[in-house]
């Protein structure tokens, strides 16, 4: 079980939020045509293994977006923040 | 090394099992290779196997991290089928199957390929119609299918929830007879065996760190036992694809995340087919031994720990006594998780790149193990031909980019929710 420190919240387990994938994805503006900038939003992703930043949401607690920088290889949370407050 | 027959069987009983040799040769690595297939999980050693089989390569290494069995050939729940909705996986999958039902032969190495037939159960009548859907598209394809109702499916398999308190009432199932479960270890030593009696060789305890270039093109790994040449490298490390992809300098839409099985304490024969329950995710055979072996979804989350979290455990053991109310005081023995290469279609890919000199084998989701012997003998194709075999034609790279995705779940570019 991970352990998430939500800003808001505290320490929850991390059932109490919803997965969202990787948070170093950017999304292309609206009007951009460029077939590979939405090509590689919607699909490459750097899957490290190490430092990762994914968004969490908090759905059963204050219902935040987080962005959470965890270790793929071992799990270990370095760091929580809203999303609102990380540029992505 | 000798060969498997009644006769050497029984005149290494009367010795006692005392001279049994090695099934395959501990090699060191040679300079250079035709082809250096990197991964020793059971796709890495099939396809080992076919270039010496069916093309006639033999100098032909297999580049294994750790050892031959120690990966996600020995961490799956050895379940076989073929009853798969799109064109492109069908067809795989069956061609698949035919060469599991001649696997053991072909090997001489008894794989204990057992066709007890899997069982999918439906919760509806909604149900009932999709699974008519897919039995249809499988008998199209020549693949056995069957749709039995509620009472049929109550004489095959009489201990599960037929109760009036059945939280999701069976309506009926989808049997595939020929589906069934195989023991994934000797998979593994099987292809190993076979493919090092070929003259392939088998390197274990060699970890690629790096590619070694000549211009654009990949000439061959950078190893911890050392430089290795090749005139071909495949990639065969399922799990792992995104790691040593990025040293190629490919950038691939593929997700690592864990998947976990587990295994009940041994007791008497309970469960003579695959079960999978349609109304959640679980599914579950009886090993020979005796324990329930069985899993169910994704931890959801990006991950390369080969261990699970127990939010999972008590998710699928809900779905395992809901479906079987009886097994509820059994005790887990053990669980495990293995690392699944997961895709944004949960479809494989087997690929050309755009890095000269590297093939790609990879993004098995979960369906690795049942794939195991048409993936090798098709990246065997692609690595000896330098072309696409026609049965993988949907299993490309590009087709993320053109569109033609194989999503049979319908999830979305989601590899989380696959």
């Amino acid at each position: 079980m991970l352990r998430i420190h939500c800003p808001c919240c505290g320490p929850r387990d991390h059932d109490e939020f919803r997965y969202a994938g990787d948070a170093s994805v950017v999304r292309p503006a609206h009007d951009d045509p460029d077939f590979e900038a939405w090509y590689r939003y919607v699909y490459v992703r750097a899957n490290p293994k190490g430092l990762h930043r994914e968004y969490w949401q908090h759905v059963h607690g204050c219902r935040q977006w987080l962005v959470v920088e965890r270790d793929t290889a071992t799990h270990t949370i370095h760091s929580v923040h809203f999303a609102g407050q990380q540029a992505s | 090394m000798g060969s498997f027959s009644a006769f050497s069987l029984l005149r290494h009983a009367i010795g006692g099992n005392r001279h049994w040799q090695r099934h395959w040769r501990a090699a060191s690595p040679k300079p250079s290779y035709d082809v250096i297939v990197v991964g020793g999980g059971g796709h890495g050693l099939a396809t080992a196997f076919y270039l010496a089989e069916n093309h006639g390569i033999r100098n032909v290494a297999v580049i294994e991290k750790g050892y031959i069995g120690g990966g996600n050939v020995g961490r799956n729940t050895t379940v076989i089928r073929s009853n798969y909705l799109l064109d492109g996986n069908t067809q795989f999958y069956e061609f698949s199957m035919k060469l599991w039902e001649g696997l053991s032969a072909a090997l001489n190495f008894n794989v204990m390929f057992s066709q007890r037939g899997q069982i999918v159960t439906a919760h509806s009548a909604d149900q009932m119609d999709a699974f008519s859907h897919r039995a249809n598209i499988m008998r199209l394809n020549g693949i056995d299918a069957e749709i039995l109702g509620r009472d049929e499916v109550r004489r095959l398999v009489p201990y599960l929830d037929f109760s009036d308190t059945a939280r999701f009432p069976i309506h009926g199932a989808i049997l595939q007879g020929r589906a069934g479960t195989a023991r994934h270890d000797a998979v593994a030593w099987g292809y190993a065996r076979a493919a090092s009696g070929h003259g392939v060789d088998i390197i274990e305890n060699c970890e690629v760190i790096d590619f070694l270039r000549k211009g654009d093109r990949i000439v061959g790994v950078e190893t911890t036992r050392g430089r290795i040449g090749a005139e071909r490298v495949g990639l065969a490390v399922a799990g792992h694809t995104s790691v040593l992809s990025r040293k190629a300098g490919l950038e691939l839409p593929i997700e690592s995340h864990v998947l976990q099985a587990f295994v009940t304490e041994p007791v008497k024969p309970l469960v003579d087919h695959v079960v999978a329950y349609g109304a959640d995710h679980f599914y579950v055979s009886q090993s020979d031994k005796g324990g329930l072996v069985f899993g169910g979804n994704l931890d959801g989350y990006n991950s390369y720990a080969q261990r699970g979290n127990a939010g999972v455990l008590q998710e699928v053991c809900e779905a395992a006594v809901a479906l079987m109310p009886n097994i509820s005081r059994l005790r887990l023995l053990r669980h495990w998780g293995g690392i699944m290469d997961m895709t944004p279609d949960a479809s494989p890919i087997i690929s050309l790149t755009p890095v000269p000199g590297l093939y790609l084998n990879g993004g098995w989701c979960y369906g690795g193990f049942k794939a195991t012997p048409a993936s090798g003998w098709c990246f065997a194709h692609m690595l000896a031909t330098g072309e696409v075999h026609p049965l993988t034609r949907g299993y490309g790279l590009d087709r993320f980019r053109t569109g033609h995705t194989l999503d049979e779940a319908g999830a979305g570019p989601f590899a989380w929710l696959q």
